[in-house]
């Protein structure tokens, strides 16, 4: 089992969220979170004074899944969150030792 | 305020309205409707203020902020009520410095009806009318000291302003003589024009509020950290409140449903709309974008310009002092970060500056055809009326800076204003007051007592029971 985490524009979620119900993906972990990379922050002016804004608002997904789904998913998220533009975010996976689904106690392969 | 006009000589016979002094006036409804409705909306400035502040502080602050403005509602109106209209409004005690403290204590020779004489509206909606200039004044000097300061500091503070601060200035420039009664030295012994508080409220605000930031010091990242407005659309409704409110401010000035208060209406709302657009001008060609903090602050200055010159300029004077109080305070914001005083949200700025242009600029557009019938320099009535002006708001900013310095940095000596560093870092709404603004997270945690009872158990009502079992 792996987990492929995703960082994007927020105006592309909806993008990949479709890309990914192309590809099977039925659930996922949604996250509001702020960073900054190559693309750095931006600046704001307020009566004059400026401020560094560093941090640039951005969605984290992550997606735990069966190993054999994992190239599927990452080319769907790639494919669909891409402008071509500085700031479009990371793709990683990572790999996953265990996993238990709270309802039913299905462990592993069944739980994901 | 204006009871400027009958006694100012010739001006009295402009103004139809206008009862000689030696006459009993007798109470006009249609006047008393107005300044109650016009109190009603001074009133309503604050919590106007409390939002345009709330806003402009960081989200850890924004209830201190309000409770600052709410807090000087409170405290000022009892003070005013006990002793702040007697010191501004009571019989001289001597050199038009301060009235008798104690003639009208608890505002008790007001109640009665034979107490209304000089006006033509009851003397005590009168008072009330001016203890709610004092309250705004009082509010407005908060904003010098957002983000730390102690709350119990504040309230005695602006208590001791109220008696020691507003209302000697409020005498000098808005009590005027009449038949037994003297009043202030500048409005009847110098003839400085402030219609609606030009010196008394934004001079005095301003001056007051850079004193109280010298004393306190600047917050923890001054200068440094992003201390931007964590809420502007809150400053925008406030804003609203305040130009709303603003016309019971100045038009009710008039003290009666007049020419005067139509003409100051006007006038106004032109100052408003020119000093948005003053300021979004000036900060288009110097930072490249016209900001709606800049909209919001632009019409304040304008409308504090326009204060005191309500009654003195027509309305292209009006749009004049507008244009030049939206570029001159845009401008002034920044002189903070220059000189190192933390005057959090530009009350020294919008206010002192704003109050400095609309009392000196009397001197040079005032307009012989508005209602206080004085000519400035440039409409040729000469450098006198200037001269006046200058030194009535010379007078009253040296005097508002340094009593208030002087009661700022008791209280610091013998309270503490500053909250702790750490406390301030963590934000003063919790500390403080024990509350935080917006409930972000709904995992908040469980009660652990207080109120005076225990925590009741949940309880799932009369059907609950038997759900539970189905």
């Amino acid at each position: 089992m792996k987990i492929v985490t995703a960082v994007i524009k927020p105006h592309k979620w909806e993008d990949v969220r479709a890309a990914l119900e192309g590809v099977g993906i039925t659930g996922m972990t949604v996250s509001e979170v702020s960073g900054y990379g190559r693309q750095k922050g931006h600046t704001e002016v307020y009566r004059g004074a400026e401020y560094d804004i560093a941090l640039v608002p951005k969605v984290r997904l992550e997606i735990v899944l069966d190993d054999a789904d994992v190239e599927g998913v990452m080319d769907a998220i790639v494919g669909s969150a891409a402008t071509g533009r500085i700031g479009d975010g990371k793709v990683w996976v990572s790999p996953v030792e265990s996993v238990v689904r709270v309802r039913t106690g299905d462990r592993d392969q069944s739980a994901v | 305020m204006t009871t400027l006009t009958s006694h100012l000589g010739p001006v009295s016979q402009l103004l139809p309205h206008q009862i000689p002094t030696q006459v009993v006036a007798k109470i006009d409804t249609g006047d008393t409707a107005w300044l109650l409705a016009a109190s009603a909306l001074v009133l309503l400035m604050a919590p106007g203020l409390a939002l345009f502040y709330g806003g402009m502080v960081r989200s850890k602050s924004v209830l201190n902020m309000m409770m600052m403005t709410f807090g000087a509602l409170a405290a000022i109106t009892i003070v005013w009520v006990l002793v702040g209209y007697s010191v501004a409004f009571g019989d001289d005690v001597g050199w038009g410095l301060v009235g008798d403290p104690l003639q009208h204590f608890g505002l008790q020779t007001l109640v009665a009806e034979s107490a209304d004489s000089w006006l033509t509206v009851p003397i005590i909606l009168f008072a009330m009318f001016q203890g709610l200039f004092c309250v705004i004044t009082g509010a407005l000097v908060s904003g010098a000291i957002a983000d730390r300061a102690r709350f119990g500091a504040w309230i005695v503070f602006v208590s001791a302003w109220t008696v020691l601060v507003y209302a000697p200035i409020a005498h000098w420039v808005f009590d005027f003589d009449r038949d037994g009664h003297t009043g202030g030295w500048l409005a009847n012994r110098v003839g400085t024009i402030d219609f609606a508080g030009g010196m008394a409220v934004e001079i005095c605000s301003g001056a007051s509020a850079l004193a109280l930031a010298l004393v306190v010091g600047t917050r923890v990242g001054f200068g440094n950290d992003a201390m931007r407005p964590h809420n502007l659309t809150l400053v925008m409704l406030g804003a609203g409140l305040l130009l709303f409110g603003w016309y019971g401010f100045n038009a009710g000035s008039a003290l009666g449903a007049n020419h005067t208060a139509a003409v100051v209406f006007v006038t106004t709302t032109c100052a408003a709309a020119a000093g948005s657009i003053g300021w979004l001008l000036m900060e288009r060609f110097r930072d490249g974008h016209a900001t709606t903090l800049g909209a919001a602050s632009g019409l304040v200055a304008g409308l504090v310009a326009i204060t005191p010159s309500g009654g003195s300029v027509t309305p292209l004077g009006a749009l004049v002092m507008g244009l030049a109080a939206g570029v001159i305070c845009g401008l002034a914001v920044g002189l903070k970060y220059r000189w190192r005083y933390d005057d959090s949200l530009d009350v020294v700025g919008v206010h002192l500056v704003g109050g400095l242009v609309g009392t000196i600029g009397i001197g040079l557009i005032g307009s012989a055809s508005a209602p206080t019938g004085v000519a400035g320099l440039l409409y040729g009535g000469g450098v006198d009326q200037l001269g006046k002006q200058l030194l009535g708001a010379g007078v009253v900013l040296v005097y508002a800076f340094v009593l208030s310095g002087v009661i700022a940095w008791l209280v610091h000596r013998f309270m503490g204003f500053r909250i702790d560093e750490e406390h301030e870092v963590t934000g003063i709404d919790l500390v403080i007051h024990a509350e935080t603004a917006y409930d972000l997270h709904s995992t908040a945690g469980s009660r652990s007592g207080g109120g005076g009872l225990q925590a009741p158990k949940a309880t799932a009502g009369p059907f609950g029971q038997q759900a539970s079992q189905d």
